[in-house]
């Protein structure tokens, strides 16, 4: 299996990255671990003209404390994440749903910048960053800005993401209590339901992955929360989109989120 | 495109096309065929080699990607004519029939028993997540790497 | 002296393998060597309305387009086994086209080869060919396949059956049997379709030889001569000695890499046609999509008891999926293979079968790991498990109860079964007594009821399987509708120092050929296994075989070997008498020399070897040299048998199965080695694990693929399964000469009704008394949810 022909370059920064997205537009897509673009374009299935490779720009590998918050680098692979002595301890939510991304081989390539900004409905991460209201900052032709979390998940494969943006880090709120559950496909390994849940004083924020077209804050969990994993019941309430395949039908998915998510509601206690 | 890479400890350039994934480039300009293509999509892990130290899916590595990198594969994993601990514990163990996984699960063991030289058997099997075999059910290859580490480990 | 027979000796191919230096086809590459690629058709059933190559003949690098307008392969690839309907029609079968003509009769059929200067090339040209097509509906299920009114695979016949087909006692004797029974359970279930998935993809490269008018087929297949045969005698009708076809380092096969495919003859052709060689190797996807399947049965079974337990009556009615067309081995799967299991280890006195084998608008189905013998395995063995339920009789109980009793073939005759086999050996209550004993059934059962208490939902399950192997006596087989004869070749050549190389039809892919022959040859030569090399997987090189399938190799292929061995020993008697100026009948052959018995006068088989090329000091009449070649043909198929148990947990919440054991106990005669032996259990277990609860491919409506990757075809992984534990029983087959059964295929075929009884158990209690496979979290949910 081989691509479609396309061309190949290199940013050094991310304005040389963002400049090259304004020169190709449609045609271009950005890469850094390429664990999902790259099968994908094996198969002919994405078949970008230009590459754009930003996994060599310096700064976006790194993971730093500031103040209240932990922010990682765009580049960072799952692997560093995981690894990272910073994310166990202030973000450990984190390190728990990193460590179930697909395998060590794919954790040591793949990027949080490039999952998300895939945006594979059944990816890890979104939970995650719903939960924890974590903010995706992005840089583009238009400058820099900060996109909330629940904003950022337009759809199946979708962002909020502007053509010539490019995430560059992701900011997360230190979070004390916070557990990810995740019950995955057996073929590949995602997620067919996986929840993320932060609690915060007397409330909890719950986030939800694999269900739906797009991840969601499951609200209708969070405002009937009281202290204990009743709450799941609501997991899919106003939920029109629940996904189903021969792994999971849509009665199925709508069972196992109230179950991974009553898992999270009581691990959070 | 121009590209150069440290492979097994030699150094190599070659032009190639951007197309090309790390797993062709080994097998196809350098003959280095013990990284072995199963799926082509990442599932399998039968070409799992070493980017500076780390195991990847050469099959889902574009060469370009690498440029500047250290590989290791199969084929370095030897020293001379003695097998690495790893590689001798699958002999000793018979964790290898066919032979078509063995490269992509010695490198992976490898990758494993390096971070985690004292792997459980759970935390063996869960390594082994990106390696399919169809031949030995995974039993002789866990029995294997346990018995690299220890050896490894003495 | 050192002997290796029944040693743990280790694998002497394993050094090339561990250091990446194995020779699988795909590594191979030739002087001016060719690319190609395949368009495919995205239709399960379409006419072909028009192809349009004139955009991909101009893209860069190509070298030639053909179509099915070409003229390649006059034949299409045929099938080798003739199943005819009990009504005595023929079985109805298809030409199958190296390319497709007019119509599409699957997703994924070939439409043109592509050939290029490189892959990437040949790729690219390939999305240039333009196809129209007009699509039509499709009909993917074998039993839906024969409703009124179902879309025709083939046009030429009134309806979609390739043959109706019926073995064992009288239907009404066996019908009456059932209306009187004591108890009767009944099942009605699918054996699903799976992708048997070598990791190694198929590849294939064809070297036409301008100037010695040759070809060299460079194939990942299971057996090179056959490939010769069907490429040479069907589907291209040329000179059969003209050919060679290698196959060196195989990354398994499972039966998929026994058929001859289309992809192999085309490349054959078309490499005449351009004057250079011709490389193909399979993605993935397209081995999804081409690699012949297994299983694919729909199955209506009753089982009668008598008040004791015992069976009195077994009648079952299925359709098997032929796919579009009749792969190799394909007929015979759901009959022969299949069929002739119907006794199990039981002693059932009536059984009938009858078998409806439709074309469906899917990829061939054939042998896939123990082909036919599984599906009868999970049927007798889910059955006997529920039976047991419904009646409260404990399911190892109601197996002791009606197995058929010790007989080793030698003392005892073999037992004749109802369904046309005679069985070699078997002691099935020592299995099966052993097995309970390594798992602590008897503890299990109160851990299980304990757990019950605490809403843990544990489970057990049990299978007591037999199989067909040793595959096959030629004239049984002929009469059965094979095409070819099933013997083996063994040739065993001395050389001049007395160095042995042994040739044989038999094909590694993975089995240990390399090992294991040299282990036997070099204990009855009585010489060392570093002076013994086996050679396979080259018809220039060994003369004939019909290589590795049906846990043939030892059984049919050792057993030619030893043929072999026996004149070599023969004719070096002679030689030694002559130079110990002895009597034949005064020596003995011991510790690799002819020994004049009573004395100390001896000589090596080395020095036999040399005279045997230099016959100076020679028996007069005595042809030189040393080196034989035999066919063996058995007398009898081999049956090995065992019992297979699980222990599962069950998730109450998301209906997961975790499984935490397995206990095996086989019986494959003598074992030639047994870390081998194992390894093969091993492997065969998780492959019948994966069918129990997690693989399965699936179409829908429109006859597409939905698990045409590993993103959603879900393989067992090392984290899916335990360590698992292994015991033997040793009940030699008596018509061998090395004792063997065969162990290739067991492990897949009592391993998937043991892990399905496993779950079923966990949820008895709660009114579940079947789930359909795979037993995945989703149906082990539903089903427990329709009992709330």
């Amino acid at each position: 299996m081989i691509p479609a022909k396309f061309e190949y370059k290199r940013a050094s920064s991310v304005s040389e990255a963002i400049s090259m997205l304004g020169e190709h537009g449609m045609d271009a897509k950005l890469v850094s671990g390429g664990h999902s673009l790259v099968p994908a374009m094996k198969l002919r299935m994405s078949r970008p003209e230009v590459l754009i490779d930003i996994k060599r720009i310096p700064g976006l590998d790194i993971i730093t404390e500031e103040g209240n918050e932990i922010v990682i680098g765009a580049n960072c692979t799952h692997t560093q994440v995981m690894r990272s002595e910073l994310v166990q301890k202030d973000v450990n939510i984190v390190y728990q749903a990193v460590s179930r991304i697909g395998d060590i081989q794919i954790r040591n390539r793949g990027t949080i910048g490039g999952s998300l900004a895939h945006a594979d409905p059944s990816s890890d991460y979104p939970a995650v960053v719903l939960a924890c209201d974590a903010k995706i900052e992005v840089e583009g032709g238009n400058g820099k800005r900060s996109i909330d979390a629940k904003d950022f998940f337009l759809g199946i494969f979708t962002t909020a993401l502007e053509e010539d943006e490019i995430i560059t880090a992701v900011r997360f709120p230190k979070v004390a209590n916070g557990t990810y559950f995740k019950f995955y496909q057996s073929a590949s390994r995602f997620a067919v339901v996986g929840v993320a849940a932060v609690k915060e004083g007397d409330h909890v924020k719950v986030g939800v992955t694999g269900v739906a077209g797009t991840p969601y804050r499951a609200t209708a969990v969070e405002n009937a929360y009281s202290g204990n994993g009743d709450a799941a019941e609501h997991a899919v309430d106003g939920i029109d989109d629940i996904m189903s395949d021969h792994f999971a039908d849509e009665e199925y998915r709508a069972h196992l989120a109230k179950v991974m998510v009553r898992k999270a509601l009581e691990a959070v206690n | 495109m121009q590209i150069s890479m440290t492979i097994n400890g030699k150094e190599y350039s070659h032009d190639v096309e951007p197309r090309i994934s790390l797993a062709q480039y080994l097998r196809e300009n350098l003959d280095l065929t013990g990284t072995h293509i199963g799926c082509d999509t990442s599932g399998c892990g039968a070409c799992t080699v070493h980017v500076d130290g780390a195991a990847a899916k050469a099959c889902t590595l574009l060469a370009v990607q690498v440029d500047g990198s250290e590989i290791t594969t199969i084929e370095g994993m030897a020293n001379g004519k003695e097998m690495h601990p790893i590689q001798e514990a699958f002999k000793e163990n018979h964790g290898l029939q066919c032979g078509f996984c063995t490269p992509g699960m010695v490198m992976t063991a490898a990758d494993i028993l390096k971070n985690n030289p004292n792997a459980s058997e759970e935390e063996i099997r869960h390594g082994l997540e990106g390696n399919f075999c169809r031949c030995t059910g995974y039993h002789n290859i866990v029995k294997s790497i346990q018995h690299a580490a220890e050896k490894m480990n003495a | 002296m050192e002997t290796f027979i029944g040693q743990p000796v280790k694998r002497r191919e394993d050094d090339r393998f561990l250091k990446g230096a194995g020779k699988y086809t795909d590594d191979i590459k030739l002087p001016g060597m060719t690319h190609s690629a395949f368009v495919r058709s995205p239709y399960a059933h379409a006419r072909i309305l028009s192809i349009d190559t004139s955009k991909a003949k101009t893209a860069e690098g190509v070298v030639a387009i053909y179509t099915a307008e070409d003229g390649c392969g006059a034949f299409g690839v045929p099938c080798g086994w003739q199943v005819d309907f009990k009504n005595g029609e023929t079985m109805r079968e298809p030409q199958h086209p190296l390319l497709a003509k007019d119509k599409i009769r699957h997703v994924g059929e070939a439409v043109a080869i592509v050939i290029a200067e490189t892959q990437e090339l040949a790729r690219d040209a390939a999305e240039l060919v333009q196809v129209s097509y007009e699509g039509l509906p499709a009909v993917t299920c074998p039993k839906k396949a024969m409703e009124p009114g179902a879309p025709k695979v083939h046009d030429e016949w009134e309806d979609n059956a390739s043959f109706d087909w019926c073995i064992g006692n009288d239907r009404a004797a066996v019908e009456a049997a059932l209306e009187k029974a004591h108890h009767v359970t009944e099942m009605t279930y699918k054996n699903h379709r799976v992708a048997p998935n070598a990791i190694e993809p198929r590849s294939y490269i064809a070297d036409y030889d301008v100037n010695g008018d040759k070809w060299t087929l460079y194939t990942s297949t299971q057996n090179p001569h056959l490939i010769r045969l069907l490429l040479c005698a069907f589907a291209l009708g040329i000179p059969e000695h003209k050919v060679r076809v290698v196959s060196y380092d195989v990354g398994g096969g499972f039966g998929s890499k026994i058929y001859h495919y289309t992809e192999e003859a085309l490349l054959t052709w078309a490499s005449k046609e351009i004057g250079r060689p011709v490389k193909w190797t399979s993605d993935r996807t397209e081995a999804f999509l081409t690699d012949a399947h297994g299983r694919d049965h729909i199955v209506h079974s009753k089982m009668g008891f008598d008040k004791d337990g015992k069976i009195v009556a077994h009648l079952t009615d299925e359709y098997c999926a032929m796919g579009a067309y009749l792969s190799t081995f394909a007929p015979a799967v759901p009959t022969y293979l299949h069929g002739t299991l119907f006794q199990g280890v039981y002693t059932t006195p009536l059984i009938h079968l009858n078998v409806v084998a439709p074309f469906t608008h899917t990829v061939a189905v054939d042998a896939y790991r123990g082909a036919g013998r599984p599906e009868a395995t999970y049927l007798l063995e889910r059955i006997m498990s529920k039976a047991a339920k419904e009646m409260a009789i404990d399911p190892a109980e109601l197996r002791f109860k009606n197995f058929i009793p010790p007989f080793d073939g030698v003392k005892e005759p073999g037992y004749q079964t109802q369904v046309a086999l005679q069985y070699d050996s078997g002691n099935y209550e020592a299995v099966l007594k052993r097995g309970l004993e390594m798992l602590g059934y008897e503890d299990f059962r109160m851990d299980q009821a304990e757990a019950r208490k605490n809403g843990k939902l544990l489970g057990v399950g049990i299978s007591t399987y037999i199989e067909g192997c040793g595959i096959a006596p030629s004239a049984v087989v002929g009469a059965l509708g094979a095409r070819a004869g099933l013997y083996e070749v063994g040739h065993v050549r001395v050389q001049p120092t007395g160095k042995v190389s042994v040739f044989t039809g038999a094909h590694s892919h993975g089995q240990g050929h390399e090992t294991v022959f040299a282990q036997f040859v070099a204990d009855k030569l009585g010489i060392s296994m570093d002076d013994v090399d086996i050679v396979h997987g080259d018809t220039d090189q060994v003369a004939f075989g019909m290589g590795t399938y049906g846990s043939r190799s030892l059984s049919v292929g050792g057993s030619a070997i030893i043929k072999s061995i026996d004149k070599i020993l023969e004719k070096g008697a002679k030689i030694a008498a002559h130079k110990l100026e002895a009597a034949e009948e005064d020596l003995e052959y011991a510790e690799g020399k002819w020994k004049v018995k009573g004395t100390d006068k001896s000589i090596s088989f080395g020095d036999v070897s040399l005279t045997a090329y230099v016959p100076h000091d020679y028996p007069e009449g005595l042809e030189p040299g040393l080196d034989f070649s035999s066919f063996y043909d058995p007398t009898n198929f081999t049956y090995p048998f065992g019992t297979h148990i699980a222990v599962v947990e069950v998730c109450a919440d998301t209906g997961k199965v975790t499984l935490q054991r397995f206990v095996a106990c086989d019986d494959v005669g003598n074992v030639m080695n047994p870390m081998i032996v194992d390894g093969q259990i091993h492997g065969g277990v998780v492959q019948g694990v994966g069918q129990a609860l997690l693989e399965e491919v699936v179409f829908d409506g429109e006859g597409q693929m939905a698990t045409g990757s590993y993103m959603d075809y879900a393989m067992p992984r090392a984290d899916d399964v335990p360590m698992i534990e292994t015991d033997r029983t040793t009940t030699p087959c008596p018509h061998n000469p090395l004792g063997v059964k065969g162990a290739g295929e067991a492990g897949a075929i009592g391993s998937t009704p043991a892990v399905v009884n496993a779950v079923v158990d966990a949820l008895s209690h709660l009114g579940v008394t079947d789930i359909q496979m795979p037993v995945t979290p989703q149906r082990v949910w539903k089903a427990m949810q329709s009992k709330k």
